[in-house]
């Protein structure tokens, strides 16, 4: 009987460091419902009319194991660390980037962002990035364009047409892709697809060269279009993947209620789905536009990098490079400090625009998330 | 009243309208054209690597040498330097990122739930899986190189990989945390256990497949990045150990280097076949974790 009375009384008195410290207690920010001091009060109220602080004191003849909580707190600030040096890291980034940038953009005797010029070895620096930002952007707004409509398609199919067994595999085969490394994309880009695809570019030239997008038929191996294909082949299944979940999740009611109205297939798709998940889609959608921005592999090996004094070519036919391309092809040739600086500052700015994108990507996300 | 249900009754069961079947039509073909579209690249790319290198990969001595003094006109030698340059740095940076990257899903979870921390943290680490390979390279090289003065190294290139591996690791950890069903944390706290041990005790134990999927999404991801390994590091072709050292081959800077080679000359064909290599380590992998996922305890709702 005494064992079970010492058991009972153990069980629920509270540990008194856990008591004095609600936040050292482990139970503490989980269960709201678990208040510590509902035992404690009923336990000792009969015994002693004294306030809680003095009863927690004083366990009155029960011992209690001692439990050590330097463990706890040596754990918690291994965690925070952890967790606060992944946003140290990120301005880090940032900082030092910026820092490196600075002089050879103080020394830069050109406009940095309308300049097209590339001069950075010597000692007069003059360097801008237009011509970098334009096939940047160029070459990734295309490959969106490419890839969104396809990976909604697909997550359409996915989620809508398929049967649960027919659309397992098929999902995994579309995420496979994703396990490419992106320089066999490049490799293959160059040596098949784009040899493939030449003809298609020069038809389009041919029939519509008089619209500057479409003009001067370069390299059609090399050009901008290819690159974009490819870009868009490896964005693909990080959209497909996100719209598909967003597709998954539609309620149930929405689209019965829809089909109880008698809509087909498509109209059900029209009026439950895509609206359901039209701000998944926008959120997949920039984050594949962010990776496409920094690719750089692929990209350095299938654009053909114009000659430096070439006029500007606004084709997507043409060559070019962009921002990471630039960088990686230059990469050896990292002697002086103003030089590399030269190429920090490219960074710096394709970093700046890949947090923008991924940033909104993420408040579209959100916001969408709030809504439903 | 029987004939005139089908023409003019109050319900009418007739098929949709012409132009509404036509657009169901069309949405169908296009869906399922997107589809097969989507699988196409996928089967075209392994084709063309498959038929190119799979002869040299099939090849005892393709894994066991290296390209010591062997010039693109020569046949021979392997990829064994490249692979376990590969290996070698893929691991160093998993012993950084995984330690981290668990601690920081840790922190999100279990610590700071619902602060507004927990939401700065975790918009940074969506930055940070966002950040474009050579952003990364470039800001190791500011810090390592141009500020602390050390020299290229295979060290470096880990530790921008960290910087790519971690948000992966982070993520997926902290979605098999979110998955542990709270009855288990309280449980062990009833029992009198603390909180850090019920985390290592209770907690990662129960989410540990879903933990290591993450590793190996991650691992795959970093060993087929070339961006950092150009900026950050020499290719050798022979064998080298030391992580310290300024060159070491890797598969993906094997592929590079070799690139520009006349397709006629064998060392063209060993670019397809490092190309096939690497795409069967990351496939492996990947194949890997959907394999540890499906085993997993933890299912998502």
């Amino acid at each position: 009987m005494a064992v079970t009375d010492t058991d009972a009384t153990e069980r629920v008195e509270p540990q008194p460091a856990a008591a004095l410290d609600p936040s050292l207690s482990p139970a503490a920010g989980h269960v709201e419902h678990m208040h510590t001091p509902v035992p404690k009060v009923i336990h000792h109220a009969a015994a002693a009319p004294a306030t809680i602080d003095q009863v927690d004191r004083a366990p009155r003849g029960v011992k209690l194991a001692k439990i050590s909580r330097t463990g706890d707190r040596v754990f918690r600030a291994l965690a925070t660390t952890a967790g606060l040096s992944i946003v140290l890291l990120v301005l880090f980034v940032g900082i030092f980037l910026l820092a490196l940038a600075l002089p050879s953009l103080r020394a830069d005797q050109d406009n940095f962002f309308t300049s097209r010029n590339w001069t950075v070895s010597g000692a007069d620096l003059a360097f801008g990035i237009a011509g970098l930002l334009w096939t940047t952007v160029l070459s990734s707004v295309l490959a969106m364009a490419i890839a969104v409509p396809i990976a909604v398609g697909v997550a359409l199919c996915l989620t809508q047409y398929l049967h649960k067994r027919a659309s397992g595999p098929v999902s995994f085969v579309v995420d496979l892709l994703a396990a490419v490394p992106s320089i066999i994309f490049g490799l293959w880009g160059l040596t098949v697809l784009g040899p493939f695809l030449a003809p298609a570019a020069v038809w389009l030239t041919s029939k519509i060269g008089w619209i500057p997008l479409f003009s001067e038929n370069v390299d059609p191996k090399g050009s901008v279009f290819v690159a974009a294909v490819v870009l868009a082949i490896m964005i693909l299944p990080i959209v497909s993947a996100i719209s598909r979940d967003v597709f998954a999740q539609t309620p149930r009611d929405h689209i019965e209620a829809a089909l109880s109205l008698g809509a087909t297939r498509w109209e059900v798709i029209r009026t439950a789905v895509l609206p359901y998940g039209r701000s998944g889609v926008i959120s997949a959608s920039m984050l594949g536009l962010g990776r496409a921005l920094g690719e750089t592999i692929a990209v350095m090996i299938i654009l053909t990098t114009p000659a430096p004094s070439s006029p500007f070519s606004p084709s997507i036919f043409a060559g070019g490079e962009t921002f990471a391309s630039k960088i990686a092809n230059n990469a050896a040739e990292f002697d002086s400090p103003s030089k590399t600086g030269a190429y920090i500052a490219a960074g710096l700015v394709l970093f700046v625009v890949t947090f923008a994108v991924n940033a909104m990507a993420r408040i579209i996300a959100e916001r969408g998330g709030a809504k439903s | 009243m029987s004939a005139a249900t089908t023409t003019d009754a109050q319900v009418s069961f007739r098929r949709p309208s012409g132009v509404r079947t036509t657009k169901n039509a069309i949405a169908t073909v296009y869906v399922f054209l997107a589809t097969a579209l989507a699988v196409i690249p996928l089967a075209w790319v392994l084709y063309t690597v498959i038929s190119k290198g799979i002869r040299l990969v099939l090849t005892q001595e393709w894994w066991l040498q290296s390209q010591r003094g062997i010039t693109p006109r020569r046949e021979g030698g392997g990829a064994y330097h490249a692979i376990v340059g590969t290996v070698e740095m893929a691991l160093i940076c998993a012993a950084i990122a995984v330690p981290i990257g668990i601690l920081g899903a840790i922190f999100l979870i279990e610590y700071a739930k619902g602060t507004k921390v927990a939401r700065a943290v975790s918009f940074t680490v969506d930055i940070l899986s966002g950040i474009p390979s050579i952003v990364a390279a470039l800001f190791i090289y500011a810090l390592f190189i141009t500020i602390f003065g050390l020299g290229r190294s295979a060290v470096a290139v880990s530790l921008a990989l960290v910087l790519l591996m971690l948000p992966v690791v982070l993520r997926s950890t902290e979605e098999m945390l979110k998955l542990v069903p709270n009855e288990l944390r309280e449980a062990s706290y009833a029992l009198g256990v603390p909180k850090w041990k019920t985390i290592l005790r209770v907690v990662i134990p129960t989410a540990f497949a879903g933990i290591m999927t993450g590793i190996m999404l991650g691992l795959a991801r970093v060993m087929g990045e070339t961006a950092p390994l150009l900026i950050l590091v020499s290719y050798a072709v022979g064998i080298n150990f030391s992580p310290t050292s300024d060159t070491m081959g890797a598969l993906p800077t094997m592929i590079n280097s070799g690139r520009d080679q006349a397709p006629q000359l064998p060392g063209y064909e060993r670019v397809w076949a490092a190309a096939l290599t690497l795409i069967l380590i990351s496939m492996l992998l990947n194949l890997l974790a959907r394999f540890i996922a499906r085993a997993s305890k933890l299912k998502e709702k």
